[in-house]
């Protein structure tokens, strides 16, 4: 077992160089300068914006690039914006706090009510209440979340007044409910339709058979018996929900007015600051690696048969 | 039935919360004039300004974000009133002779917000720092009038000096500027809050000055919280005419114009500068007589390359015939919801010396369009590309205005979108745009020159249509040598009518502020920028 974690961290380490020079290179061939549109349609002196390049290290070569900022990656510096000339781990530690925040609080949703109606439909497959629940889902796949976002605050907010339409600059965990029930509804879907198929299969096994007959009470049954070896596709589907929860934020960020990695990263992309994609793009990344090795890890604590070496 | 119940729980949970951030807000309903905005001072006005691109130094901000919390907390010489005329803040007088040195008296007794006085040397001390290559200023291009100029920002290469030979502090509240040749117009670009003078503290820590200036203007900085808000306070001893009604501002940053339309009508913001195309169509009937709709000093116009194979050695005529073909009248009604003014010259109403030329060049008229195109020579290959930004809204009008030329001239049109505003900047540097593309001039002075000068002489830098023709030239240059500024401004309006002969661009229209404030404010205006004179607003 810890040599397999060991393994798998050590793995993370080409993972992560690819991942970051694969960024980094398509950041360098998006067509547009960033110290150019500075200007905007205003008078530009080239003579500054080339004094303004060689001050940060843009008039390099790309491999020359990278290796400078992977140095100064490992010592803990992300880099600078061009515009704003703040550092990035500024910029990050102010974005990320606040959307692992929303994000936890949407794949809290997604778990507790996913699963929960997932059981609930699968213990009794095919009846009104379990085509209820694949309609109820249908619906939130195929409804895009901008609809669904703008949809909640018509309602919440303007409608019934329960809410504010936005998200105010403190973010308070109360405002954060709306934002991450719709930033959590489509793997909600996912996740109920996964646990509901599992659970209604696993019903018809022979050890669920043997468990009944060996007289064992209906909590223990389906508690243990039953949910553990129904997670294992769920949990699979989680782990890398994690990560997708992060990075796909952006709009309902964008509708909420949430000031986090999202809208951070989409400001970024627009204004071409590469530094910040890429130490953005690099801790999602990091996130995802994290939440799949956990995954796995946990593969084993659901089904003994399962071992690491 | 583990699932059942927990679901029941989460449900719960969730109304519980709802039911108590409702309460809050019922609450706070019952005080009527007391804002319910979450975090904001008695007395404050909020407005929708989003996060500044750069730090906060007058001479690196050209943006309209930045230039906004820069305009409150720096004070110029001078500023402009609605119709385009100077108002004295800073400077008790501008004058000059000969056009060529001018000399400034700065009124007695102002301080910067850290208590240092304000002198002639915050001044030229700053202006020379803004110059300077070394420093790498945005808007250091303003200062090239000063004699001196060249050797503190060579073409190449170090600074030869790190003073400009033409900027003297006589005393304390006098200073001289002399500039490399006379122009008359010189007064009207110390408007440009570019030119703001700067306390000495600025120079021990450039860095941590642009994160927390120190100014001498109507507000005093309070706190930035980046991508979120900038606070300002009102400066109780301000003594300009442009002294705060209110008692400080917050600039608070929207993920979108939706977003903070919402706040607007929930009352959580009290100004919005622009309301986005999905709220335009009802803004008026949600907002009644709080709704903002005034014309600035900016155009939008297309921009033809002279390099392209499509306008190399054209005729003007066909220019004008495209111009013709397109129905401005309907245009800015439909597609644009009436956020635009048809143009009828090159410059915008509100800046000294717009005039009303007597053409039909902006006139939509088919016939006469077609005609005017034959008459040229017609358009190589009957084919022509427009050039536009696909992330700033521009795709709608774009379309339409293609539609309208093919149908009115027969001549085809098609749009070219680059992803963005920074790929369609670099074909324009480049010189790779097709045919033409889509201009925008937002007045940094309200004068007739800066519509002129600044796009369509040869060697203009903004001039990316790559312009050149002698006779224009040798008009714009009879301008800058007029002695005074009425005569420059009346030569600049010959040279508009010589520029309409020649066409290097087809003005569509002139745009106008579409915003709105809540129930808590009052007396709100805009300037010719098109940004609300923010110490002019006062709190009900």
């Amino acid at each position: 077992m810890g040599r397999y974690v060991a393994r798998r961290l050590l793995q993370m380490i080409p993972v992560f160089l690819g991942s970051t020079l694969l960024v980094f290179a398509m950041m360098y061939a998006l067509p547009g300068d960033p110290v150019r549109a500075l200007a905007g349609e205003q008078t530009v002196d080239p003579a500054q914006i080339a004094a303004m390049k060689k001050d940060l290290g843009l008039d390099l070569p790309l491999w020359h690039q990278y290796w400078n900022y992977l140095v100064g990656l490992f010592q803990g510096d992300f880099g600078t914006q061009i515009a704003s000339g703040r550092p990035v781990a500024d910029i990050i530690s102010e974005a990320f706090p606040i959307t692992i925040r929303l994000a936890l609080f949407a794949f809290l949703f997604t778990v507790v009510v996913g699963i929960s109606m997932g059981v609930f439909a699968g213990l009794k497959a095919d009846t009104l209440r379990d085509r209820g629940l694949l309609i109820l889902t249908l619906l939130l796949i195929s409804v895009p979340s901008f609809v669904l976002g703008f949809l909640g605050q018509y309602l919440f907010a303007f409608q019934l007044g329960w809410v504010e339409p936005n998200v105010s600059l403190e973010a308070s965990s109360s405002e954060l409910i709306l934002p991450a029930v719709v930033l959590g509804s489509l793997s909600l879907a996912y996740v109920a339709r996964l646990t509901r198929t599992s659970v209604a299969e696993n019903l018809r096994s022979d050890y669920m058979r043997t468990a009944v007959a060996k007289g064992l009470p209906r909590r223990r049954v389906i508690g243990v018996h039953l949910m553990r070896n129904s997670m294992i596709p769920v949990i699979t589907f989680l782990g890398t929900d994690l990560g997708a929860l992060l990075g796909g934020a952006v709009v309902t960020e964008g509708i909420f007015n949430v000031k986090g990695v999202g809208s951070a990263v989409f400001d970024a992309l627009r204004h071409r600051e590469g530094a910040t994609v890429v130490g953005i793009v690099t801790l999602i990344v990091v996130v995802y690696l994290a939440a799949s090795l956990i995954v796995d890890l946990l593969y084993a604590v659901l089904d003994p048969r399962i071992r690491y070496a | 039935m583990r699932g059942a119940k927990s679901a029941k729980w989460v449900a719960g949970a969730a109304i519980i919360a709802l039911a108590a951030t409702a309460c809050g807000g019922g609450n706070d309903d019952g005080s009527d004039s007391a804002s319910k905005e979450k975090g904001k001072p008695a007395g404050y006005v909020s407005v929708d300004v989003g996060e500044p691109q750069k730090p906060l130094i007058p001479a690196d901000t050209n943006e309209s974000l930045g230039s906004y919390v820069i305009q409150s907390l720096f004070t110029q010489l001078l500023e402009f009133d609605g119709d385009g005329n100077i108002v004295y803040t800073n400077a008790e007088s501008v004058k000059s002779d000969d056009n060529k040195t001018w000399t400034v008296k700065l009124k007695p007794g102002w301080k910067f917000h850290d208590g240092t006085p304000v002198t002639a040397e915050s001044y030229v001390k700053a202006w020379n720092w803004y110059a300077n290559i070394k420093n790498n200023q945005q808007n250091a291009f303003w200062f090239e009038d000063i004699k001196g100029y060249a050797d503190v920002h060579p073409e190449k290469g170090d600074p030869k000096s790190q003073e400009m030979s033409g900027l003297k502090a006589v005393d304390d509240t006098t200073f001289t500027i002399e500039l490399d040749k006379p122009v008359p117009y010189f007064e009207y670009k110390l408007g440009y809050y570019t030119f703001a003078p700067l306390p000495e503290v600025f120079y021990k820590d450039t860095k941590a000055f642009g994160q927390a200036p120190v100014g001498n203007g109507p507000y005093v900085f309070e706190k930035w919280d980046h991508k979120k808000l900038i606070q300002v306070k009102a400066n109780p001893d301000y003594q300009g005419p442009n002294k705060a009604k209110n008692k400080g501002i917050l600039f608070k940053n929207y993920a979108t114009v939706e977003a903070a339309y919402q706040d607007l009508i929930s009352g959580n913001l009290d100004m919005i500068r622009q309301i986005g195309p999905k709220d335009l169509p009802k803004y008026k009937q949600d907002l009644g007589d709080r709704t903002v709709e005034e014309p600035y000093a900016a155009v939008q116009s297309l921009v033809p390359t002279f390099y392209s194979k499509t306008f190399k050695d054209i005729d003007p005529k066909v220019i004008q015939g495209l111009s013709m073909g397109i129905d401005r009248a309907t245009i800015t009604k439909t597609v644009l919801n009436g956020t635009r003014e048809p143009a009828t010259s090159f410059t915008p109403p509100g800046v000294a010396g717009n005039q009303k030329l007597d053409t039909d060049v902006f006139t939509f008229d088919p016939a006469k369009a077609k005609a005017l195109i034959k008459e040229g020579g017609g358009v190589p290959d009957n084919k022509i590309w427009i050039q536009y930004n696909a992330d700033g809204g521009h795709k709608e009008w774009v379309t339409a205005v293609c539609e309208s030329i093919r149908n009115a001239t027969g001549v085809d049109c098609v749009p070219d979108a680059k992803p963005d505003f920074q790929t369609d900047l670099e074909a324009r540097d480049n010189d790779q745009v097709k045919s033409m593309y889509r201009g925008g001039w937002v007045a940094d002075y309200p004068l007739n020159v800066n519509f002129m000068r600044e796009l369509y002489g040869t060697t203009a830098e903004a001039n990316n249509g790559r312009f050149s023709d002698k006779e224009v030239d040798a008009e714009f240059k009879k301008g800058d040598n007029a002695a005074s500024l009425d005569e420059a401004i009346k030569d600049y309006q010959i040279a508009e009518k010589l520029v309409l002969e020649k066409m290097p661009a087809i003005p569509l229209w002139n745009y106008k502020i579409n915003g709105g404030y809540s129930k808590s404010v009052d007396n709100v205006a805009i300037d010719f920028r098109g940004d609300y004179v923010m110490t002019d607003v006062t709190v009900k």
